[in-house]
């Protein structure tokens, strides 16, 4: 690059060094500077979000938090005990029923249909499943399950959020399922093995770890949704007593109610229950990114 | 049988003319008797002709060799001994391959059933992501063995040559083995149900020289108590091990690359003196 | 005897029956029947899926249909909810959940790319990217309803303070004809943008990871600063899959429910300004339906069937986008 920058050259010489007066390397310069100052500022809100979380809701952090029930409105004192069993209720019934049905679809998918157009079909499927939003899983579940039961119920909450993980159980594990060696599996038939030996001795034991990793995500996405339990679930003020077809409480509908109250205190159980959501989470995150997708071998 | 015996022991380069004479007496006698005999007519994948007239005869406890240049279908050829092309869409076979009797591809036959007496040991090593111990347990489980286990592992690894190496880490992963042991790994899980016939497909071609000729050594034990059908791309590995060849070779003329069989003959008798241009041209080394 | 098999009894092979080894024998009855039942199974679950699908769509229908007979398009353009009068029109929920997914794809659009670009073209050393990658997907960790929190309580009073002056100045301009006095349109937009940022990120990261680094190298070779590589060479290879990035992040955007249920001050009427409050298909959806009686309810199906259409065909464009991006792609590797 020719450039008159230094001005005991007599004449115009070769520089290799940058210059500051350069346009382009101005520009370069400023861009890259406005880019990295934009991503920062991207990530302000999380930091924000969890400052919030981690004084506001940190502040009720205490064992009558877990053991007692929600106060009724004006009242002091209490906990979110009902809803974090809520929560922890309907997430079992959503994998007791979206777990076998993922799973099995992922075999169905990886080592049966493979390339055919049926198996393209139930691709396509799990595919408008997974971008659907989840709001019409609970519209799903009130049409299917309130309408039909005659009340909200956990079995309904149960079923709305099944409908949400059903989809990524599935794309996960078949992901996971396809990873396995083919070179594993010839070995297994070689030796004798039926198609379903083949699968449940070789295939899905190589794939575990992938697998939970996909249901693990599946969990915690599931756990943090609000929106399908809000007219399937609904909400209660008492301990959930093993009647699924009673309305039950969970933490992301307690956020939802409280956070709109008048009352300071209800908002403050509120971030309370937010922080319990989101360590939840972020933990279920966490084991499925670290503990369970350890290095693979080889 | 015990002119067998005399020849199970004498392989080497030493070889003369008087044991050629033997051999060439055995190979008639285990064509007679063979464990297997495969009269591939036609072999087809989809509308591609991939293998003809392939007669080959497996003899019992020997090694019989399967060489040929690249393309030629030796790997095909032995694939279908254990109806393991059945997973290759468009897979046809025309002919038959008898096993002790029986057409391995008569309609009532369960290809489970034939690969479970017939073992095999694949071109790249590929053990289970799960412990040693449980590698090799896999095909008794399979088979509802009611025995030992723990005897049946311990004899299946001292059989592969594995055993004195791996007798402290039964319970540490397959894949954590290095190539060799883990193709050694392979064998012992394949004879571990003790098969009636093993076949290996190329087993030595990931692993190095050294790794290699303990394959080659494990197969000569081997022998003693099960019959081997090998595919290599090795000549003098086929010399080494090998009691009976058979050479492949491509045919282009009809536009296709279809194998068939050129010369099957013990293994001394073919590589000293070839009957065929192509046999002779191809042990020089002119292709490959 | 130099056969030392155990197996292998006498001289001549025994031909009667094909397994002569000790351990080896064929499949017993269990085996082979398990392994056509499981493979039923697998089949039928495969099926359940697809059924599952139209379950959804079926059921939404079904009750939908008396509104449908009942109020016909006339629903879609009608802009009056009233459940006490039976009257119900979703053109303002339908406009309000265009908008406010406009405003969240014009700023979470920009800064996700932004983003994208600074984890993909080498600004950062590899740790911090690993690093800010992994923050970037803890955003997406966070439930929607915590953003509803943390935007009721902390994005709706920073933002009324900031623009309390601009709807003063500019108030003749419709953006700002009305000042902010809780939830509103902005804020609505504005969290929308941080949810569906990781989105966006993560879709356009790869679509630039994918670029081959054999073309920037021949713009490098030519003398071409670091931002001209990427605006005549990644951001252009990589348009197809940043489009689709973007549109997979309105689908996002058009069926998030939460938050905006909590912040964009469901009126049920639309105004134009920023600040003023509105609603979407989504948040109508889930306000009213928990306390909504028998033909409301046949209503807000008819909504959700609206929402579901829309989302749908979203879905589908943005994956056909992704897959013409990435086969568009192959002939350059």
């Amino acid at each position: 690059m020719i450039t008159d920058s230094e001005p005991h050259a007599s004449k115009p010489v070769l520089s290799l060094s940058y210059s500051v007066t350069n346009f382009r390397t101005l520009m370069d310069r400023a861009l890259t500077m406005f880019a990295i100052l934009l991503s920062l500022a991207a990530l302000f809100p999380l930091f924000s979000v969890l400052y919030m979380l981690i004084v506001r809701g940190g502040a009720l952090i205490s064992p009558s938090l877990f053991s007692e029930l929600t106060p009724g409105a004006g009242m002091e004192g209490g906990g979110i005990g009902n809803a974090l069993l809520g929560t922890l209720v309907v997430v079992a019934i959503a994998s007791l029923l979206s777990l076998p049905l993922g799973l099995l679809s992922a075999i169905y998918l990886a080592e049966y249909g493979t390339e055919s157009k049926a198996a393209v079909v139930v691709r396509f499927a799990g595919k408008v499943l997974t971008g659907m939003p989840s709001i019409l899983a609970g519209v799903f579940a009130y049409a299917a399950v309130v309408v039909t039961l005659g009340s909200f119920s956990a079995l309904a909450g149960g079923v709305a959020m099944a409908v949400l993980m059903v989809p990524t159980v599935m794309l996960t594990a078949e992901q996971a399922l396809l990873a396995v060696p083919s070179k594993m599996k010839m070995a297994a038939l070689g030796m004798g093995a039926t198609r379903t030996q083949m699968v449940l001795r070789v295939v899905v034991p190589t794939a575990l770890p992938g697998i939970l990793t996909g249901v693990m995500l599946a969990l915690a996405r599931a756990m943090g949704e609000t929106a399908p339990l809000l007219f399937t679930a609904l909400f209660s003020d008492y301990w959930f007593e093993g009647n699924v077809r009673a309305p039950v409480a969970s933490l992301a509908v307690l956020i939802y109610n409280f956070s709109g109250s008048p009352f300071p205190h209800l908002v403050k159980l509120a971030w309370a229950a937010s922080l319990v959501l989101v360590s939840l989470v972020l933990v279920l995150n966490v084991i499925a990114q670290v503990v369970i997708k350890r290095p693979t071998e080889q | 049988m015990t002119i067998k015996g005399v020849y199970a022991n004498d392989i080497g380069p030493e070889s003369d003319a008087a044991r050629a004479s033997a051999r060439a007496i055995t190979a008639q006698g285990a064509r007679a008797k063979a464990l297997m005999d495969c009269h591939i007519r036609k072999l087809y994948y989809g509308s591609f002709l991939a293998v003809r007239d392939a007669e080959i005869p497996i003899a019992p406890n020997a090694i019989t060799a399967f060489i040929g240049p690249s393309g030629c279908g030796k790997s095909t050829v032995l694939r279908s001994l254990n109806r393991m092309n059945d997973f290759v869409p468009g897979f046809r076979l025309e002919g038959s391959v008898h096993f002790q009797g029986q057409d391995i591809y008569a309609n009532h036959v369960d290809p489970v059933a034939v690969r479970r007496s017939i073992g095999m040991v694949f071109q790249q090593p590929n053990p289970f992501a799960m412990s040693i111990y449980k590698n090799v347990a896999f095909g008794l489980r399979l088979n509802r063995y009611k025995g030992d286990y723990a005897e049946r592992v311990e004899a299946a690894l001292r059989g592969a040559a594995l055993w004195d190496e791996v007798k402290d880490k039964l319970h540490s992963s397959g894949l954590s083995l290095s190539g060799g042991q883990q193709q050694r790994l392979c064998i012992a899980r394949a004879i571990a149900v003790e098969p009636d016939l093993l076949l290996m497909d190329e087993p030595c071609s990931a692993l190095d020289p050294i790794a290699t000729r303990r394959i080659e050594e494990l197969m000569l034990e081997l022998k003693e108590r099960y019959t081997i059908a090998i595919v290599t791309h090795n000549l003098q590995q086929a010399q080494r091990v090998a009691d009976h060849t058979a050479f492949l070779f491509v045919d282009t003329s009809a536009g296709g690359r279809t194998g068939y069989l050129i010369e099957y003959r013990p293994t001394a008798a073919l590589f000293e003196d070839p009957r065929e241009e192509r046999t002779k041209a191809y042990i020089r080394g002119e292709f490959s | 005897m130099a056969n030392p098999a155990p197996s292998r009894s006498g001289n001549t092979p025994d031909l009667s029956g094909a397994f002569r080894s000790r351990i080896a024998r064929p499949p017993s009855k269990w085996q082979r029947g398990s392994d056509i039942a499981f493979r039923w199974v697998a089949h039928a679950f495969g099926a359940g899926v697809v059924l599952l699908l139209l379950a959804v769509v079926i059921e939404v229908m079904r009750h939908a249909s008396s509104a449908i007979g009942a109020y016909g398009l006339s629903f879609l353009t009608g802009s009056v909810w009233d459940a006490n009068r039976s009257t119900f029109g979703v053109l303002p929920h339908i406009v309000g959940t265009l908008y406010t997914s406009l405003i969240a794809l014009v700023i979470g659009g920009f800064l996700g790319i932004t983003v994208a670009l600074v984890l993909s073209q080498g600004f950062l050393h590899r740790r911090w990217e690993l690093v800010m990658k992994n923050v970037i997907e803890l955003l997406a960790a966070i439930p929607s309803v915590v953003y509803g929190l943390w935007g009721i309580f902390v994005m709706i009073p920073v933002l009324r303070a900031q623009v309390a002056s601009l709807s003063k100045q500019f108030g003749n301009f419709p953006l700002f004809s009305t000042s902010l006095n809780g939830p509103g349109i902005l804020p609505a937009g504005a969290v929308l943008a941080i949810m569906i940022l990781p989105t966006v990120t993560a879709i356009s990261r790869e679509a630039m990871a994918a670029v081959p680094p054999r073309l920037a190298a021949a713009a490098y070779g030519l003398g071409a600063t670091r931002w001209e590589v990427i605006f005549k060479v990644t951001l252009p290879t990589a348009a197809g899959g940043i489009f689709g990035a973007l549109v997979l992040g309105l689908g996002r955007a058009f069926g998030e429910t939460m938050a905006l249920a909590m912040l964009v001050g469901n009126s049920n009427s639309f105004g134009w300004s920023l600040f003023s409050p509105g609603n979407t298909l989504a948040a109508l959806l889930a306000n009213h339906f928990p306390e909504a009686g028998a033909i409301e309810v046949s209503a807000l199906m008819y909504a959700a069937a609206v929402l579901l259409s829309i989302t749908l065909v979203l879905n589908v464009i943005g994956s056909l986008i992704m897959q013409r991006a990435t086969s568009g792609l192959r002939g350059l590797k």
